[in-house]
């Protein structure tokens, strides 16, 4: 039942989808066609997929670790952004660099760069009892302005003619790609050595183990004698190395320099991918290849349709609407009865 | 140099407007014990409606109400969700957001960068000719005025009558007050309306006073911050104009060091209301009791009437 | 006999239709230019992006039966765009124009890919063979409002709200401020960055701090309309920039810095059908019909509208360049020489302010 819902959901919002572009006046064949097949249909497109899925996969399994345990880390976007801060930094410093360090450096320092910022959280959290969830998200912007002031200024490149953008970074500084005449870069091959990787430590450590314990049964965690701040920290932590990863991979792949802005709001996307998979690696897995096409489907169908961009944004919010209401079968079962006691309690209360 | 203060009140005023009306409304959801994240996305369809109705019906009033309600359906649909279908919170907050998002941006797309002359502020006679307090307090526009109405309503409501005190204890602990006999769905879904209805009411503010003109994402971060008022304001409504007007003015002063030329980098000086944010979120949460004492106990925790 | 008339008479009827049909036909189908546009937020009805489309609008009416195009709105900068312009070159264009800075790389990225389609920048620095790069000189423009704004002003103080510190913006400040001067000389420009292209309320917001601290004349860099209500409520002037903005605060409006793309694209259009096309670096001004004021507001008095002309017609001819020298800085060093002029190079990487603008400019 659990696999169920995410099927169910994906077949309500199709179609619904068809109904809006009956109403709109498009043919549904061809919107279909225009957002799901014409994205894909020749290897650059099945590229960019995996160009796409990449970061969504990444920061979403980080994520994930952490949502088992009622640890809402909403900062990925900031903390991708100081991740590409920090391993793109390298990058700018080592621009002349053709070593083959270089570029797996970069990877170590993005990692450090997320699991940086998202501590700030964790920190407040654990020492302070700061709401995880308002701090994550304010360090989102301040984390956006500081990759303004960067760009704008100290690192700026001097050859730019005074724009706002760094330097391009060298080949060993910049992702292979590995498959030919398209983007796709080893960032997939990253995103899924983490999904192997999250599903290792979900099913397999203890740690996973007491985190979805936490989530399931608070008090009976403690009681069990499991470490709340520790939990805090892993699930932060992981979060933001995975966000920063993802981040300097955007950055050191099909961008190849830094910009003042380095993500289409991944960060905020993730969150959703991680909910539509389940909070379980393999479920977030094909989640993020779904969410991939829709980002894709949504710009095929503005040029293709006239479709304006809005569109996309509206079909994933509809996605976890359709998502969230299926899950009300899995977590309840439904009886008559139950439906019967409600109504009457209700009645004799007013 | 009196001018230049009042000048600096005033905008903050009215920067700090649309903050009050969304974080009294999340407020009062809160306070019942319901946690709705969607308040930017609440916003946005406020606005974006609102304005679309002033637009096409040439009358500013019909686009207020018009915003009040589109509020008030998203907060249903958010409702149904987290009430009737008991989805988590949280999720379910986010989808709002980020659906809100889209939706005002579609809708707002045959009005982007279209204008229209703003609710105007109303002057009233002789109390404005009062040096520096009136033209502060005096002279300024129907939903800011409306505001502080909305400000007494609310705390006269929540701690002076019993369907306020009756909104607390659901928010306390739901088992006791349906133990006793009370519609906590009912109540919630009230709380959370009305909370709809203020995001929208904060939303029309920006689209039809503020800057009377649509653009996708208006609101560019406000409702988030709304959010982090109400827990700053440690969900008493005195606190959140308090903060509301602190942030709102912040973002003023930024301005006005750099319109002196002091030599900061802009950047740096706009991250100050986030961080101020944060600086004060530890402050209250510093002390675990503050919170606890504060915080309604039930808040986010889906509620399942025993059967 | 009959037989034979018959099928001769079958014949000879089909033959004519098959001759009616093929002289009605051209004699080979009219193949369209496929001009694709790349927008980078949505067009609106004033702005950076309307501008554009303008131009692409007098285009298609003027070569008419001769192009097709097509625009997609809102692209993101950066690595984004690289698969919007991809697509257009896959999907056969010939011409695709990229009308913002970020996309840069991204369309040199395409470029390589695809030689035989042509490609045009906007405000970049970067060619190909196949890509070349456009831009206005909006500063003389600028230069010209600078004019009508010292004349306006009685507190002798500007307000400018700009988005980012990228050399465009400043030479835009600057031109301002000495045109300002050089009708006013104790006018002072104050400048408050928003950090953002779009972004209504906080415009709104800078605005009305520079209304507080004194300025009585608004102008902008950045894409909205909002100073120009702020100014018509607070009751102070405003300058439009992208396009004529009266209509958003017609009290206020004195004039507008306008762009217009829409002579260069016909030109571009016809070069490449012809063939004639050559990647260059294309910097276009008064003289090429690219920037001009929008009609000026009732209550600008008659000399300031002649000396405004006047001005223009010296741009016109080469006679007069906004930044000739002596420009000195803020710092008292003179940038540029008295008796030359600054080069191209020099304002495509301006990061000075002029004497009489306030504040430091962000490094």
């Amino acid at each position: 039942m659990s696999y169920l819902s995410p099927l169910i959901a994906v077949g309500l919002t199709l179609v619904t989808g068809l109904i809006f572009s009956i109403l709109i006046g498009l043919n549904p064949v061809s919107a279909f066609h225009a957002f799901f097949i014409a994205p894909i249909d020749d290897l650059y497109g099945l590229g960019e997929l995996g160009v796409k899925a990449a970061p969504l996969m990444l920061i979403a399994v980080g994520l994930a670790i952490g949502f088992r345990s009622n640890i809402w880390n909403i900062g990925a976007e900031g903390q991708l952004t100081v991740g590409a801060i920090c391993g793109g930094g390298l990058g700018l410093y080592f621009y002349e660099s053709e070593s083959s360090w270089l570029l797996p450096a970069m990877i170590v320092f993005g990692a450090i760069g997320g699991m940086l910022w998202a501590s700030i959280p964790a920190f407040l959290r654990t020492r302070f009892s700061t709401n995880e969830i308002l701090v994550s998200l304010m360090l989102n912007y301040v984390a956006v302005l500081i990759l303004s002031y960067l760009v704008h200024g100290p690192w700026r490149d001097p050859d730019g003619f005074n724009f706002p953008e760094s330097r391009i970074f060298s080949d060993a500084g910049t992702l292979p790609i590995i498959l030919a005449e398209t983007r796709l870069h080893i960032g997939i091959l990253l995103a899924l050595g983490a999904v192997i990787l999250g599903w290792v430590f979900v099913r397999k450590s203890f740690v996973g183990y007491q985190m979805q314990v936490a989530g399931m049964a608070e008090f009976a965690a403690r009681y069990a004698g499991f470490k709340r701040n520790r939990m805090v920290w892993t699930g932060l932590l992981v979060g933001g190395g995975a966000a920063g990863v993802a981040g300097l991979c955007e950055v050191a792949g099909p961008i190849g320099q830094l910009l003042p802005s380095v993500s289409p709001g991944y960060g905020y996307a993730a969150i959703i991918v991680a909910f539509v998979g389940r909070l379980h690696p393999v479920g977030i897995m094909l989640a993020s290849l779904l969410m991939s096409l829709l980002y894709l489907g949504g710009e095929t169908a503005q040029m293709d349709l006239g479709l304006p961009s809005a569109i996309t944004g509206v079909f994933q919010g509809v996605l976890l609407f359709y998502l969230l209401a299926a899950d009300l079968f899995i977590n309840f079962r439904l009886r008559m009865t139950q439906v019967v006691s409600v109504l009457s309690a209700k009645g004799s209360a007013s | 140099m009196t001018e230049t203060i009042i000048g600096i009140l005033l905008a903050t005023l009215g920067a700090g407007t649309p903050l009050v009306y969304a974080a009294l409304g999340e407020l009062v959801a809160e306070k019942s014990g319901v946690l709705n994240l969607g308040v930017e996305g609440m916003m946005l369809v406020g606005a974006v409606c609102g304005f679309a109705v002033a637009a096409d019906s040439g009358n500013l009033w019909f686009g207020v109400g018009a915003a009040i309600a589109a509020g008030a359906a998203m907060a249903a649909l958010f409702g149904v969700l987290t009430l009737t279908f008991q989805a988590n919170q949280v999720a379910a907050g986010l989808a709002l957001t980020i659906f809100g998002v889209g939706l005002s941006a579609y809708i707002g797309l045959d009005y982007t960068s279209e204008s229209l002359t703003g609710l105007q502020a109303v002057v009233i006679p002789v109390l404005s000719q009062i040096p520096i307090v009136g033209p502060l307090l005096f002279s300024l526009d129907p939903l800011l005025y409306f505001s502080f109405v909305v400000f007494a309503a609310v705390t006269w409501f929540l701690y002076r009558t019993k369907s306020g005190l009756l909104l607390r204890a659901v928010g306390e602990s739901p088992q006791s007050a349906h133990a006793i006999g009370y519609p906590v769905i009912r109540i919630r879904y009230m709380a959370v309306l009305f909370g709809g209805a203020m995001a929208g009411l904060g939303g029309a503010y920006l689209a039809l006073v503020y800057t009377p003109l649509w653009v996708e994402a208006m609101t560019a971060g406000r409702g988030w911050i709304s959010l982090a008022l109400v827990v700053f304001a440690t969900w008493r409504p005195a606190r959140v104009m308090v903060g509301a007007y602190l942030f709102g003015g912040v973002t003023i002063v930024q301005f006005h060091i750099q319109g002196f030329g002091v030599d900061l980098p802009s950047q740096l000086l706009s991250t100050l209301p986030y961080l101020a944010t944060i600086l004060v979120l530890v402050l209250i949460s510093r002390n675990i009791n503050t919170i606890r004492l504060n915080a309604p106990a039930s808040l986010a925790k889906a509620y399942h009437p025993a059967a | 006999m009959i037989r034979s008339s018959k099928i001769m008479s079958f014949f000879s009827s089909l033959f004519v239709a098959l001759m009616g049909v093929s002289i009605s036909q051209p004699a080979f189908a009219q193949e369209l230019l496929k001009i694709g546009f790349v927008y980078v937020s949505p067009i609106g009805d004033a702005g950076w992006t309307f501008q554009h489309d303008e131009g692409r609008l007098q285009m298609e009416k003027a070569l008419a039966g001769k192009v097709e195009t097509k625009y997609i709105e809102s692209v993101p900068e950066g690595a984004e765009a690289e698969r919007v312009i991809r697509q257009f070159a896959a999907d056969g264009y010939d011409l695709i124009f990229t009308t913002s800075f970020g996309y840069m790389n991204p369309t040199l990225k395409v470029a390589k890919r695809f030689p035989k389609i042509t490609f045009e920048h906007a405000t970049g620095y970067k060619r190909a063979d196949n890509v070349g790069s456009y831009n206005v000189r909006f500063y003389e423009g600028r230069y010209l409002s600078g004019i009508v704004a010292g004349k306006m002003s009685q507190s002798n103080v500007a307000g400018y709200v700009a988005a980012f510190p990228i050399p465009e913006v400043v030479m835009g400040i600057n031109a301002f401020t000495m045109g300002m001067r050089s009708v006013n000389p104790k006018a002072e420009t104050k400048v408050i960055w928003t950090n953002s292209w779009f972004d209504p309320g906080r415009e709104r917001e800078a605005a009305d701090v520079l209304i507080a601290q004194g300025a009585d004349v608004l102008t902008h860099h950045t894409d909205s309309t909002a100073i120009v209500q702020a100014a018509a409520e607070k009751g102070a002037w405003a300058i439009g920039y992208h396009s004529d903005m009266s209509k958003h605060g017609a009290k206020a409006h004195l004039t507008a810095v306008t762009h217009h793309w829409g002579d260069y694209y016909v030109q571009v259009a016809n070069d490449v059908m012809e063939g004639g096309w050559k990647s260059r670096d294309v910097w276009g001004g008064i003289p090429q019909g690219m920037v001009s004021l929008a009609p000026f507001h009732d209550a600008v008095p008659q000399d300031v509208r002649d000396l405004v002309a006047k001005t223009e017609a010296a741009i016109r001819s080469g006679e007069f360049h906004p930044f000739q020298g002596p420009v000195t800085d803020q710092d008292g060093n003179v940038q540029v020489a008295a008796g030359t002029t600054i080069s191209d190079g020099d304002l495509q990487k301006m990061g000075y302010y002029v004497e009489g603008v306030q504040g430091k400019l962000p490094k």
